[in-house]
């Protein structure tokens, strides 16, 4: 399958694009068009993903899993080209492995960020990953680090990610508040990934949910006909 | 990058960068605008009302080049005065609305509110999920401003003052909000 899938570009570019007979999403890149979300509580992160991952107008996985686990309470969302984001994220958790190994600890979810910069930023002129890397650990509890395009890394409490989250900045904004709970965190972040599903074309499916907290990982599946509905017109 | 080609805003076109919302009450309709005025990376004008009156009771909100959102508006403006004159009486809606579709060579289409410009993009979620129908006067104003204010706050080409003007049987009311004014968030 591997090597029916790499010979496909190739005639692709033989036969021109802009022959009908060569359907669009041959000669596109696969990538996660995507909203994804993760927010802090008190104890923990919550984070969320659609699952659409699309290479032109072809819609390639309506499943797709984003949320990808790093380590045993750190885990990372990916948007952007599916197969770098899975490089990265399968060389970080090389790296993290290893390191949490010599330390005979758990690691810290601020190191896992630091490696994903350090992968993004390397190499950011033939990557396109947008990431957020969110977790539990001991010294500072729930944490949400977002690493975008170009590499640089931030804490936020709350972050969104993928060509989905434009439409909800907004509803985010206005509805996040500090100190909110798990549930409520859920809730949130369900409404806003039902929101950006809505409204943008590359992002959809089912949504995916993780709670990551000292106890460890909660994960759930919203499917399509259960999602949050918000009808305007 | 060797040629010394100046500014951009010397050379760039004049754009409305802008958020725009409009929305439907039973009663009337109540429009929303920010201020802001871009020609490339400066602001040109900070102040810029864009909703512009068509008529008495129809007003239209502007986005994209600045220029040719003032032009078509004073065109239209100018066409259904001498509408009005002719059917003696005010003109519809509907007619003000077909006018300016048929000017852009583009989509008419009613819909209980709608959201335009650049910033509009970053509170699709926010309307879809806040709007109600049979709001009131009041609750329609209250939306529209923390519409704009979101969207102000994270569109850069989009800032300064919120215009309000609200359009109901007994007639039009246009409201300024300044900048310190405006609906804040929880990062603020």
């Amino acid at each position: 399958m591997a090597a029916a899938a790499s010979m496909m570009p190739y005639f692709a570019q033989q036969i021109s694009s802009k022959n009908d007979l060569v359907p669009d999403w041959m000669g596109q890149e696969v990538s996660t068009g995507t909203t994804i979300m993760a927010v802090e509580y008190d104890g923990g992160v919550v984070i969320g993903a659609d699952s659409r991952t699309t290479t032109g107008a072809y819609i390639a996985n309506r499943v797709t899993d984003k949320l990808t686990p790093i380590h045993d309470r750190i885990f990372c969302c990916r948007s952007g080209s599916a197969a770098d984001t899975q490089a990265i994220a399968d060389v970080v958790t090389y790296q993290l492995g290893f390191h949490s190994i010599e330390l005979d600890e758990p690691p810290l979810v601020e190191t896992a960020a630091n490696l994903f910069k350090a992968s993004c930023y390397r190499y950011r002129e033939e990557l396109s990953a947008g990431i957020l890397v969110a977790g539990w650990d001991r010294r500072k509890g729930g944490q949400v680090y977002c690493v975008p395009i170009g590499g640089m890394m931030v804490r936020q409490p709350v972050s969104i990610g993928g060509s989905g989250s434009s439409y909800i900045y907004g509803f985010m904004d206005s509805n996040y508040k500090p100190d909110l709970t798990k549930d409520q965190c859920l809730d949130l972040t369900a409404a806003a990934l039902s929101l950006a599903m809505e409204r943008d074309g590359s992002s959809g499916g089912v949504i995916r949910l993780a709670s990551i907290s000292e106890s460890g990982v909660e994960r759930k599946v919203i499917l399509g006909n259960q999602l949050p509905k918000y009808s305007t017109h | 990058m060797l040629e010394e080609t100046g500014p951009e805003w010397l050379s760039e076109e004049v754009k409305t960068g802008t958020t725009i919302i409009a929305i439907e009450f039973n009663g009337g309709v109540v429009l929303g605008s920010d201020s802001r005025v871009s020609a490339g990376d400066s602001v040109v004008n900070r102040v810029m009302n864009k909703l512009s009156p068509l008529h008495d009771k129809i007003y239209c909100a502007l986005s994209g080049s600045a220029a040719d959102a003032q032009t078509i508006a004073e065109m239209v403006n100018y066409q259904l005065h001498v509408h009005s004159l002719e059917i003696d009486e005010d003109p519809q809606v509907r007619s003000a609305a077909t006018l300016v579709f048929a000017t852009l060579n583009g989509l008419l289409t009613r819909q209980p509110f709608a959201v335009g410009g650049s910033g509009s993009s970053y509170v699709y979620g926010f309307v879809d999920a806040e709007y109600r129908k049979g709001m009131n006067k009041e609750e329609c104003q209250q939306f529209v401003v923390n519409t704009l204010s979101l969207a102000m706050n994270r569109d850069g080409s989009s800032g300064g003052v919120a215009y309000i003007v609200s359009i109901d049987e007994h007639g039009t009311e246009e409201k300024v909000i300044l900048g310190n004014d405006l609906p804040t968030f929880f990062d603020q």
